[in-house]
């Protein structure tokens, strides 16, 4: 009955109960109860009778027998988080549940924008999240994929042990690696091969996910030894993860993959050995590019020929060049683009009669392939990770051209930039900035490492402040501030502190911006000292622990 | 005790909040940014708060006062407490030294303070005299009494009459009747001024589409109202402490007569229930020397926090005087000494065999009764099917959880609180099962509040 505890007395009251509810059921007129006490109507005391009964079985409520109990959750040795940390995690949960608010957020921070650089501290102390915020944390994650690594990470094995429980969380079982079933050994062959040959997919791409950041080669192999019997869609997938620990050794497999019966396998192939500048296809691919770009001296000065191929012939699509142009595109310049792309850069050098790639790039081009030649080899500069060719094609941030609509885009630009050095990005775009202003800067700032390095935070908050005297709305800059809030070192927000105050109203400027300007740089700074507040809380504590080392062993031990 | 020991932690804060909003906003005021001019001293807490104007806001707390804390705060806000005051609380709680304690409050928030004290005292010195100088007419209050008597057993005797029809025709034609019956028969115990009658008359038009089993409900809440109304009829035979139960149970307003009781109080746990027009806030107390546990009740309008709020985890001397009516825990706070601290200790735990025998023998006292408040020790959380219980760690025995305990969040933080492992629960037991309000882990730890 209605989740009581059970185990009631089953004799006679209860017997009698049930009697006195089918009773009340039909109505005293249709039937008369079994005990009718005189003098008093038959109704009233069927309703005696029964309030009897009802205090009598509430009274004589007994516990009911345990279900099975779950197994203990994995013990968590990591170190408990300072009490502060705790309390901060809880409040940037909080501001989770509250839904998106009305709009404007004032000079208020966003706690919920901090949540993943929390974690990542956090993660970077090695500390064990409170029990009692996982379900809040998972909750988080599940709304965020964004978060899904570092909070997984944070939350533990209790949180795993806990999304077996919730069919809500299923989601941290499919994304820790062997969280549902865990992962055999590496070591242990015979179960890998297992799970490997009998698995389901998921569990198989996760399998061979680990195996390739381990032990590539072991990954390799077990791919190979069932290659031929998968479904396409599959072979597709599992060549895709072998992009994790990438070499030479997988060239050979690579190279029988790029006779595959289905298309993409082919590409996918082939852009895996291009970007490895030694294979055999690479070696091809040079040879083909370099037959179509080369160096015209007849001129005054040395310029840059172009003959594009004039057909795509069988071992240029068995290597993985597409032979149909999307529309609105040459068949020849697309197959140009191709050849160039996937040809190692270092064959440029020899070609050029070695010039560096900077002297490479300055030379004219010839008949207008320049915009052509150029993407292409920003592109193979992108998949090659070559840091000296994106140097050159980057060329001067402060370089005019740099900020309009030249023959790299900016988002082939923050590509390149991640090619780079984090110590040379930030200077880069700081550079950027400088000359051109926060407008593009977007998504240049979004491929810096954080905390930006102090050039590059002066060159944002410069900028912010020359836009302010401007006269325009911060809100034309929201993208800016708001990754200036997480990204911008902590130690700045002492510099922004004269920004605080509401300027005097010039005459063009935009009506009531001053006061939005000083509201945003408030948040700014707000932000700035609620993150050094995070980082200080989740230092661990420093003061002496003889006795600790002391008593550790027999806790271990019990 | 030192100025850093009563520091709140920023759950007991929160908690304050009279909804999400002013919990999010207040989360985003607790960082030093906006603060300037802070200090705390003697339970008090005050800072400069700057909003989008140009005058910052003037925020005010007063934790020690004897109704509990009380905020001052210059914006327009209505909510109560507002955002600035949970931000200011935060930012004292997060003790990062951006509140120091220092002794003099500026002269702002001085005079706020110093107007509440000598009210307060005022107050107290006025309640002194006033119960020794009684009721202005008695003779009139006694008169008033008298008919309000009159007509709560004109209501009991209709009501009477309106369950021997409903059975005498049977149950079954309740399922046909639906809501509209009782809705009607509550408005007449309304009138008739039994509020008692009329909330348990509106909770029988639900009965019947709560699905299987539903008659058998049906019939035990009709079998206790009636109870409670020949209670009521022959209340002149009943020994006194059961008539003052069924007095208080028909809803009679009667004032605390308790004699006053000083202790420890241990917050246990703080959850409101809202209908349209009221939320109600129950709040557990545990006293630390006398055992007891004790429920005190906080009401606000529609929308409204009630103004009584004490974060669960601290400890506050006070006194607590009972309400009459036998097996009843409910009290009225009175006069408190110190600010609300971290306590250090937690109420002693039972077994699930010792919880389901308390509300047994709690019933003899009060047949109305609907659970008793039960701290378990040493309990494990287990599933059980699509349900969950709580099983002794050292028995075969558990308790179910009731079905509103199964859909709230709290119920994710108790397992996850667990791990398997035994935990501490106080919470409510009764006949629907256990509803969990509050756990300890077993080894250290806060309490978690649970609802």
């Amino acid at each position: 009955m209605n989740g009581a505890p059970a185990g009631e007395d089953t004799t006679a009251p209860e017997h009698s109960w049930e009697e006195l509810v089918t009773t009340a059921l039909l109505g005293t007129d249709r039937r008369t109860p079994a005990h009718a006490a005189p003098g008093r109507p038959a109704p009233v005391a069927l309703l005696d009778a029964a309030a009897v009964a009802a205090v009598r079985r509430r009274a004589g409520l007994r516990p009911a027998r345990a279900a099975q109990r779950p197994e203990p959750a994995p013990a968590d040795p990591r170190p408990a988080l300072p009490a502060p940390a705790a309390h901060r995690l809880t409040a940037l949960l909080a501001d989770r549940s509250g839904g998106t608010g009305s709009g404007r957020r004032g000079s208020s921070p966003d706690l919920m924008e901090l949540l993943p650089q929390w974690l990542a501290a956090a993660n970077a102390h090695g500390y064990a999240a409170p029990p009692q915020t996982l379900p809040a944390l998972l909750d988080a994650a599940r709304g965020r994929t964004d978060l899904r690594p570092a909070g997984l990470a944070f939350a533990g094995p209790r949180a795993l042990w806990l999304a077996r429980l919730n069919p809500d969380w299923r989601f941290a079982l499919r994304a820790a690696p062997g969280g549902g079933a865990a992962l055999p050994d590496a070591a242990d062959p015979e179960a890998v091969r297992r799970l490997w040959q009998e698995g389901l997919f998921a569990e198989r791409a996760a399998l061979l996910g680990t195996l390739r950041a381990r032990t590539p080669a072991l990954g390799r192999e077990l791919l190979a030894s069932t290659w031929a019997a998968e479904r396409a869609e599959d072979r597709l997938m599992f060549l895709d993860s072998l992009r994790t620990g990438l070499s030479d050794a997988d060239e050979p497999f690579l190279e029988q993959a790029l006779g595959d019966r289905s298309r993409n396998v082919r590409a996918t192939a082939a852009e895996l050995l291009s970007a490895l500048p030694g294979s055999a296809l690479a070696e091809r691919m040079a040879v083909r590019a370099t037959a179509c770009v080369a160096l015209d001296r007849t001129g005054n000065a040395p310029a840059i020929a172009v003959e594009a191929p004039p057909e795509c012939d069988t071992g240029m699509e068995r290597d993985g060049v597409a032979a149909t142009p999307p529309a609105g595109r040459g068949e020849r310049s697309w197959w140009l683009g191709q050849l160039v792309e996937a040809a190692p850069l270092g064959c440029w050098r020899e070609r050029f009669g070695g010039r560096t790639a900077e002297e490479i790039v300055a030379l004219p081009v010839a008949d207008g392939w320049q915009g052509e030649l150029h993407a292409a080899w920003c592109r193979a500069a992108v998949r090659q990770r070559n840091a000296a060719w994106s140097r050159a094609l980057l060329g001067s941030p402060s370089a005019p051209e740099a900020g309009g609509p030249g023959a790299v885009s900016l988002a082939e630009r923050a590509k390149l930039l991640a090619a780079l050095e984090p110590a040379e990005r930030a200077g880069w775009v700081a550079g950027f900035i400088a000359t051109h202003g926060l407008s593009e800067a977007f998504q240049l700032l979004g491929v810096c490492a954080v905390p930006w390095a102090p050039p590059l935070g002066r060159a944002v908050v410069d900028a912010l402040n020359i836009a302010r005297d401007a006269g325009s709305y911060p809100w034309s800059f929201s993208g800016v501030m708001g990754l200036a809030e997480r990204c911008l070192d902590p130690a700045e927000a002492v510099r922004l502190e004269a920004l605080l105050a509401i300027p005097d109203e010039r005459e063009d400027a935009a009506p009531g911006a001053g006061g939005y300007w000083a509201e945003a740089f408030q948040r700014l700074v707000t932000t700035l000292r609620l993150r050094a507040a995070m980082t200080r809380e989740l230092a661990p504590p420093t003061p002496p622990e003889p006795p600790r080392a002391v008593v550790q062993p027999p806790d271990a031990a019990g | 005790m030192t100025e850093q020991g009563v520091r709140w932690t920023a759950d007991q804060v929160l908690a304050l909040a009279p909804d999400a909003a002013s919990r999010k906003a207040g989360s985003r005021l607790g960082a030093a940014g906006p603060w300037s001019g802070t200090g705390s001293g003697e339970g008090t807490v005050w800072g400069l708060c700057k909003g989008s104007g140009g005058r910052p806001y003037q925020t005010a707390v007063d934790l020690a006062g004897p109704a509990g804390p009380a905020y001052q705060c210059s914006c327009p806000s209505r909510k109560f407490p507002c955002k600035h005051a949970l931000g200011l609380l935060l930012l004292w709680a997060g003790d990062d030294g951006l509140v120091p304690a220092c002794a003099q409050p500026p002269d702002w928030a001085g005079q706020w303070l110093a107007g509440r004290r000598s009210r307060a005292a005022a107050g107290r010195t006025q309640a002194e005299e006033g119960s020794s100088a009684g009721p202005a007419d008695p003779e009139a209050a006694r008169r008033r009494a008298e008919r309000r008597a009159e007509r709560v057993t004109a209501g009991a005797t209709e009501l009477e009459q309106r369950l021997t029809d409903l059975l005498r025709g049977g149950l079954a034609t309740a399922e046909q009747a639906g809501y509209g019956l009782w809705d009607e028969t509550a408005a007449r115990m309304v009138d008739a001024q039994a509020p008692g009658l009329a909330a348990r008359v509106r909770e029988l038009g639900a009965i019947p589409a709560s699905g299987a089993g539903w008659p058998a409900r049906l019939l035990e809440e009709c079998a206790l109202l009636h109870l409670l109304d020949q209670g009521w009829l022959r209340r002149d035979t009943l020994p006194d402490a059961l008539a003052a139960t069924v007095r208080s149970r028909l809803g009679l307003p009667a004032p605390p007569d308790g004699p006053p009781v000083r202790d420890h109080w241990l917050v246990l746990a703080q959850y409101d229930t809202a209908d349209p027009k009221l939320t109600t806030r129950r709040i557990w107390l545990h006293g630390a020397e006398s055992g007891h546990t004790r429920l005190l009740l906080s009401y606000g309008a529609a929308g409204r926090a009630p103004e009584l709020s004490l974060p669960v985890g601290l400890a506050l001397e006070a006194e607590l005087t009972a309400y009459p009516g036998a097996g009843r825990s409910r009290a009225a706070l009175g006069e408190r000494f110190a600010a609300p601290a971290p306590a250090g200790f937690r109420p002693p735990g039972v077994t699930t065999g010792e919880a389901t025998a308390r509300y047994g023998e709690a019933l003899r006292e009060d047949p109305w009764l609907e659970s008793v408040p039960v701290t378990l020790g040493r309990v494990i959380p287990v599933p059980d099917g699509d349900r969950w219980q709580l099983a002794d760690t050292g028995t075969d025995t558990a308790l179910p959880l009731t079905r509103a305990a199964r859909s709230r969040p709290g119920l994710w933080r108790l397992v996850a609180l667990s791990g398997g492992a035994p935990v501490t629960v106080f919470g409510e037991c009764g006949h629907r099962g256990f509803t969990p309000l509050t756990a300890w882990p077993e080894g250290e730890g806060e309490a978690v509040p649970l609802c």
